[in-house]
Formats: structure tokens, C-alpha cells, sequence
């Protein structure tokens, strides 16, 4: 793991929950939406928080795609999760909105699983897979890869 | 009768989000570090080889079927039990599917992280 794959991880985190928060605010904008007025979703994508949320998610996904193509699923699932936290210490210590001892409770098991899976290896070795079948393909990859 | 709604686009939110997670996964391993190619490659050539690989669509898919269940879901159940059991649930999906499909090593430390991420995430929301 070098500093450049945390900045990666980090950026999964950032991106999605900054996307999600501007979406959230930009669908406020607009009031609720009805599957029978399809043609008023498309036009959701004109309203800038919509449009600026759009972008991050997109940043999100490059992220977390670059993240898969070097580390496990399950190594980079819980870096997601953080996103929950986040919110939760930005309501808290700059919105300063109360936080109940549950949700206490759970960002403390958030970061505790979070901190775990961290702390391990981040991808199963090669020759530990039981099948050669997520073999890259081809010279490069394989270059890549040792 | 509406919780048997509400739960079963649970399921298909934890199976579809699931799928998607496995074949994304898959497809980006076949694909290999998508930093060290853009390095000898440039950009391009990495995106254009993450579109061209099938099971990348497929995930996509899912992806969208995940997302429009989650749509369904919420129309039925509460956000409060839709969003975090949904959530909670795809994460321990998630740590088995991986050891199934994608042969990785979810060792107990792995499983334990799964299941405090999970507990955690229901305790967010009540």
C-alpha cells in the first residue's frame, strides 16, 4: 500500500458522501419526484447542486473502480462505510447537532471494523486463490501485477 | 403485507448490489492496476479496456437494478428500515460472495470487520 492507493481510499469515501449530501440537497430543490413524471427527473440533472453532486458520484466511481483493480472487495467495501462517519462528525463538530449514544455506538463499530480490515493485507496473493481463473489476460497485466 | 414488500426489495437490493460488487471486482482484476497502466498507457487506453471488458456491463447493470429496487423499496418500507437493512445485509453479502466467486482470503478478521461494519450501520440509523 503505498500513499498514492490511500489517496484512493480516501477519495472513495469523500466523493460519495460529498455526492450523496449535494444530490439530497438539490432533489430538496425540486420536491418529490413521481415515476410518472420521468421527463421531470432528466431535467433534476439542470439544477447545479444535481449537476455538481452528478460529478462527485462520478469521481466516486472512478475511485472505487481504481481501488478494485489492485486491492480485494472486501478491503475496500468498509472504506466506503467511513462515508457514514463523516457525516456524522461534520453534523456533529461543525453543525453541532446532537448525536444519540447509539449512533455513537455504531460509528465507533463502523471505525472498529474499518480500522481491522485496514490494519490487514490488502489483496489475496495469487497463488493463494483456489482457481487461476482471475488471471490478468494478458502481458502488460501480468507485468503489472508482479 | 406491506413488510413482505418492503423486505423483499431488501433481497433483491442485497442481491443485485451484491452481484454488481462481485462482477466490478472481477472485472477490474482482470483489467490489473489501473494507476500502473495509465502510467505506461496513458488514460485512454485504461478506459477503454475497463469498457470493452463484458462483465463490467453486467455489473453495471446490477448496479441499476440495485438502484431502482432501493426507488421501489423506499415507495413501500420506511427509509429507516430500507437504507440500513439493506446496507447492513450487503456487506455480509458481500464478505461471502467474495469468498466464493472471487477466491479471496476472508479470514477472520475480515469476517469480524463485515459484521461490526454491519452492526454499525443499523445502530446509525435507529
Amino acid at each position: 500500500m503505498t500513499f498514492r492507493k490511500y489517496l484512493v481510499l480516501a477519495g472513495i469515501t469523500v466523493f460519495s458522501t460529498a455526492g450523496d449530501s449535494l444530490l439530497a440537497r438539490g432533489m430538496k430543490d425540486l420536491g418529490s419526484v413521481s415515476l410518472h413524471n420521468l421527463p421531470g427527473l432528466l431535467l433534476a440533472i439542470l439544477n447545479p447542486w444535481v449537476a455538481a453532486g452528478i460529478l462527485l458520484l462520478l469521481a466516486f466511481f472512478s475511485c472505487y473502480m481504481s481501488a478494485l483493480s489492485w486491492a480485494d472487495l472486501t478491503y475496500v467495501l468498509p472504506a466506503t462505510s467511513l462515508g457514514y462517519v463523516l457525516v456524522a462528525l461534520i453534523a456533529h463538530f461543525i453543525f453541532h447537532e446532537e448525536i444519540s449514544p447509539t449512533r455513537w455506538l455504531g460509528i465507533t463499530l463502523i471505525a472498529a471494523g474499518v480500522g481491522l480490515v485496514a490494519a490487514g493485507p490488502s489483496a489475496t496473493p495469487d497463488h493463494q486463490r483456489q482457481s487461476s481463473q482471475d488471471a490478468p489476460r494478458d502481458a502488460v497485466s501480468v507485468e503489472v501485477k508482479s | 403485507m406491506k413488510d413482505v414488500y418492503a423486505w423483499s426489495a431488501i433481497g433483491l437490493i442485497v442481491l443485485a448490489s451484491s452481484t454488481g460488487d462481485v462482477l466490478l471486482s472481477y472485472s477490474m482484476k482482470r483489467v490489473g492496476d489501473v494507476g500502473e497502466l495509465w502510467k505506461r498507457r496513458g488514460v485512454l487506453p485504461v478506459i477503454g479496456r475497463v469498457l470493452a471488458t463484458p462483465t463490467f456491463a453486467l455489473g453495471l447493470m446490477a448496479m441499476a437494478v440495485a438502484f431502482y429496487s432501493l426507488l421501489f423499496g423506499l415507495s413501500w418500507g420506511n427509509l429507516s428500515l430500507v437504507v440500513p437493512a439493506s446496507a447492513s445485509l450487503t456487506f455480509v453479502a458481500n464478505a461471502v460472495a467474495a469468498r466464493i466467486f472471487l477466491h479471496e482470503r476472508v479470514g477472520r478478521r475480515r469476517w469480524i470487520a463485515a459484521l461490526l461494519v454491519a452492526g454499525g450501520v443499523v445502530l446509525m440509523a435507529v
